[in-house]
């Protein structure tokens, strides 16, 4: 490892540098948003399968109460985010652009919205296997986007050892900034979720990837760190797409997750500051993942926050809270500009993973005018895992799919570094989403036929 | 609030500014101070070459607009004049128009549009228009005027506005290049006379600096690879110090090649097309050490004088191979295994 010998902090071979536009929000307090007056929670807000009801249409519940169960092992649970009735339990609309089996709670307008059952637990009693089933019973995900549940990340498989565990505070995309505050203002939160992590992991040694962009960061943790855990800050050069989980590993260890593995077959855990600092939370009040702090920022909307939102709050109230949309705005995205997801549908709720809520205005629209490959190498030197996106791009075109997969196709991790980059406009990610999607399928027909055979 | 008119677009939603049409400009822009250093040493000779050539070269590709073959207007999108334009530079300043003018034609339609438009060539067009020509036209190709100053502007360096094919012989006030003083004379000029363009040549082998000045501001704007350049000057400055070490009676000091003839030019503007060289980093540096050690074999053993051109042309054709076997380790791959080229 390079560090402290590198002074400019470590990083990953190639990617991109676009500019963070964090000034937004950067220095904006967390603020708690209102109740709404209904939230709408899909069963499905995490990877894995859909969650199991386990209340019905009429029923009461309080905030934090579950009410649903995981569907299974990657799964996740779900809370109540606030106290109020079971109203409806149907397809709703769902910001993927689907419609979602959702719960939908009315706020009962005479309760306090106190959390049910609050209690602080002893930890250090607990085995590392009951933390993990309170974890998984907390209805954890990742909270940096992919919203992967927790439970299973730190449920080391049989005959696997974690030696380090990372956590992420890279926050690599542009315009959000919520990792970032959390990381300033609740630093207890953090410390106490690293140290139960640690228990149920049993790892070596802990460290925090921050990027350089977030100094006051760096340096309030690196100050308040106890010694006894064992835990270096880390600094990280300004540079996309850092936070993914492969670059995240080459940054702060230099070392390599093998094509096709996870992070768990070299050793390493990696998990989102903010899910961290939600273990941390649940410890001294029992409060289940039921409310996240989301950026909500950008040129198109009035005031830029961020806040914390109870989960399922529907996006329309999240927007009129920040003073509405400006005139001009043309896009509205869940996530960050780089891998963010368009909304169509201002009623679509905030979800686990919802990290940011961008409103991007016409300027912003850029012209996509698709001009043909000039070879530049701009795309082969920033895509982070060494593809030749220029070729597979070629390739894409003459929808020679299968070829693709010679060319390591599925190793994409779908940044978009290489359509950020490319002069011609040609829509690289775009195609890649496509072609990986249609080799994904027919892997299974395949391994479907085989099986039946 | 009323719901406002939303957009559907995927993911990334920013965007580097550079385009394609906006990297040739800046090329363009780049070779500005080195046309006007043309026309400051060979006069309204050289402004008229320029025309003609880039004329030739927009003409086909207009040409191809009009029938309808072409997927978009692709007059405007700078290629084209850029061809034209680096064309002309290689050309000598007496060269007639209706030469140039052919050149810029052959470098459109047989250096690009038949391998299917912008990025589909394997040749560096404008050089495939000046080997045509040089086959075509030899002595034409190898006849010199001398340069001048701004005091001559208005003198035509040769016979600009003869018929075409109609005359079999040449007549233009000729003068030898550095590089053929050289091989055929034995006499060695200046070093701070090439650097300041005081020697004749074609268009843009003049004047080093003012090529170098270019090549920073390309460099620095990212609208061309600085690795290959400096991967020609250390190749050809490698080779011909080796066979100067060896023989210092028979073979030129080092610096005199890089500085001489169409070394520059072809090394900042010719080989960086983006085009026609490796789409990775070892790639460039492999393309250009092995231009400039073949631009020094072709120079010192050769039949020819100057040999830039066909160094690039050649290093042109192995660009698919040299892309093959230097594709960089994918992330997490622990063999290395050549990423084979795709089959078009």
């Amino acid at each position: 490892m390079m560090w402290p010998f590198n002074l400019m902090g470590n990083t990953f071979r190639h990617g991109i540098h676009p500019h963070d536009f964090k000034e937004l929000t950067r220095h904006i307090a967390i603020q708690r948003m209102p109740f709404p007056d209904r939230v709408v929670l899909p069963l499905s807000q995490h990877t894995g399968a859909p969650s199991v009801p386990v209340v019905k249409v009429g029923d009461k519940v309080f905030r934090g109460q579950m009410i649903a169960r995981p569907g299974g092992f990657v799964s996740s649970a779900l809370h109540a985010s606030m106290t109020g009735t079971i109203v409806a339990m149907d397809l709703l609309p769902h910001p993927s652009g689907r419609l979602v089996e959702s719960m939908v709670i009315e706020r009962d307008p005479l309760s306090p919205q106190t959390l049910f059952r609050e209690h602080a637990t002893d930890w250090e009693l607990l085995s590392p296997k009951d933390l993990l089933t309170m974890i998984s019973n907390g209805g954890f995900v990742g909270l940096g986007g992919a919203a992967f549940p927790t439970h299973v990340k730190l449920s080391v498989p049989e005959g696997k050892k974690a030696s380090f565990l990372i956590v992420n505070g890279v926050e690599c995309e542009p315009y959000l900034t919520s990792d970032h505050r959390q990381m300033l203002e609740s630093i207890d939160d953090i410390i106490l979720g690293i140290r139960v992590t640690r228990k149920v992991l049993d790892v070596e040694r802990i460290y925090i990837g921050i990027e350089s962009n977030k100094e006051d960061a760096i340096e309030l943790l690196a100050k308040n760190i106890p010694a006894d855990l064992n835990c270096q800050v880390i600094p990280l050069k300004v540079k996309y797409p850092q936070g993914a989980e492969k670059m995240l590993t080459e940054a702060v260890l230099n070392k390599e997750i093998p094509s096709g593995k996870l992070p768990i077959d070299i050793e390493v855990i990696i998990n989102n500051v903010g899910t961290v600092a939600g273990i941390g939370r649940m410890m001294i009040t029992g409060q289940p993942l039921i409310e996240r702090v989301v950026t909500v920022t950008g040129p198109g909307i009035n005031r830029p926050a961020n806040l914390l939102i109870p989960i399922g709050t529907p996006l329309n109230e999240v927007l009129d809270y920040c003073g509405g949309l400006k005139d001009t705005t043309r896009q509205i995205l869940f996530g960050g500009p780089m891998m963010g997801a368009p909304q169509l549908q201002l009623d679509v709720p905030v979800m686990k993973g919802t990290s940011g809520i961008l409103c991007l205005t016409e300027e912003d629209v850029f012209d996509r005018e698709e001009y043909p490959c000039i070879r530049c190498l701009r795309c082969v030197d920033a895509c982070p895992v060494s593809l030749n996106p220029s070729l597979l791009g070629a390739l894409a075109i003459k929808r020679h799919y299968e070829e693709m997969l010679d060319y390591h196709i599925l190793d994409c991790m779908e940044c978009g570094s290489c359509s950020y980059v490319c002069p011609s406009n040609i829509p690289l990610v775009q195609r890649f989403r496509v072609a990986k999607g249609l080799n994904r399928e027919r892997m299974a027909k395949k391994a479907a036929q085989t099986k039946s055979a | 609030m009323t719901a406002p008119k939303l957009l559907l677009t995927t993911s990334p939603f920013l965007k580097h500014e550079d385009s394609t049409p906006f990297v040739m400009t800046r090329v363009i822009l780049a070779l500005l101070p080195v046309s006007l250093a043309a026309v400051y040493y060979f006069g309204m000779s050289a402004l008229l070459v320029i025309v003609a050539t880039v004329l030739g070269a927009m003409f086909t590709e207009y040409m191809t607009v009009l029938s309808g073959h072409a997927r978009r207007n692709t007059l405007w999108d700078g290629s084209a004049a850029l061809t034209g334009l680096l064309l002309a530079l290689t050309l000598p300043p007496g060269i007639p128009l209706w030469m140039a003018f052919l050149g810029g034609v052959v470098s459109i339609a047989i250096g690009k549009l038949i391998f299917g438009g912008l990025g589909g060539n394997v040749f560096n067009p404008s050089l495939v228009g000046r080997a045509f020509l040089q086959a075509a036209f030899p002595v034409t190709l190898t006849t010199w005027a001398s340069q001048s100053n701004l005091d001559d502007l208005l003198r035509m360096r040769g016979d600009h506005f003869s018929i075409p094919f109609m005359k079999s012989h040449f007549d233009g006030i000729s003068s030898a290049t550095p590089l053929s003083q050289m091989k055929f004379e034995g006499k060695i000029a200046q070093l701070s006379d090439l650097f300041m363009g005081n020697i004749s040549g074609s268009l843009g082998e003049t004047s080093a600096l003012i090529i170098l000045l270019g090549g920073v501001y390309l460099f620095y704007k990212k609208a061309a690879n600085w690795r290959i350049p400096l991967a020609v000057f250390i190749g050809a400055y490698a080779f011909a110090g080796a066979l100067h070490f060896a023989n210092p009676e028979k073979f030129v000091a080092p610096m005199y090649h890089l500085f001489s003839g169409g070394l520059m030019l072809g090394a900042i503007f010719m080989a960086t097309d983006p085009v026609t060289s490796p789409v990775t980093q070892r790639g460039c540096w492999i393309f250009g050490l092995g231009i400039g050690v073949l631009v020094i074999i072709i120079r010192t053993f050769g039949g020819l004088p100057e040999g830039v051109m066909y160094a690039i042309l050649f290093m042109n054709a192995l660009t698919p191979v040299i892309n093959r076997y230097t594709h960089p380790r994918i992330y997490g791959e622990q063999k290395r295994k050549p990423v084979k080229e795709a089959k078009s």
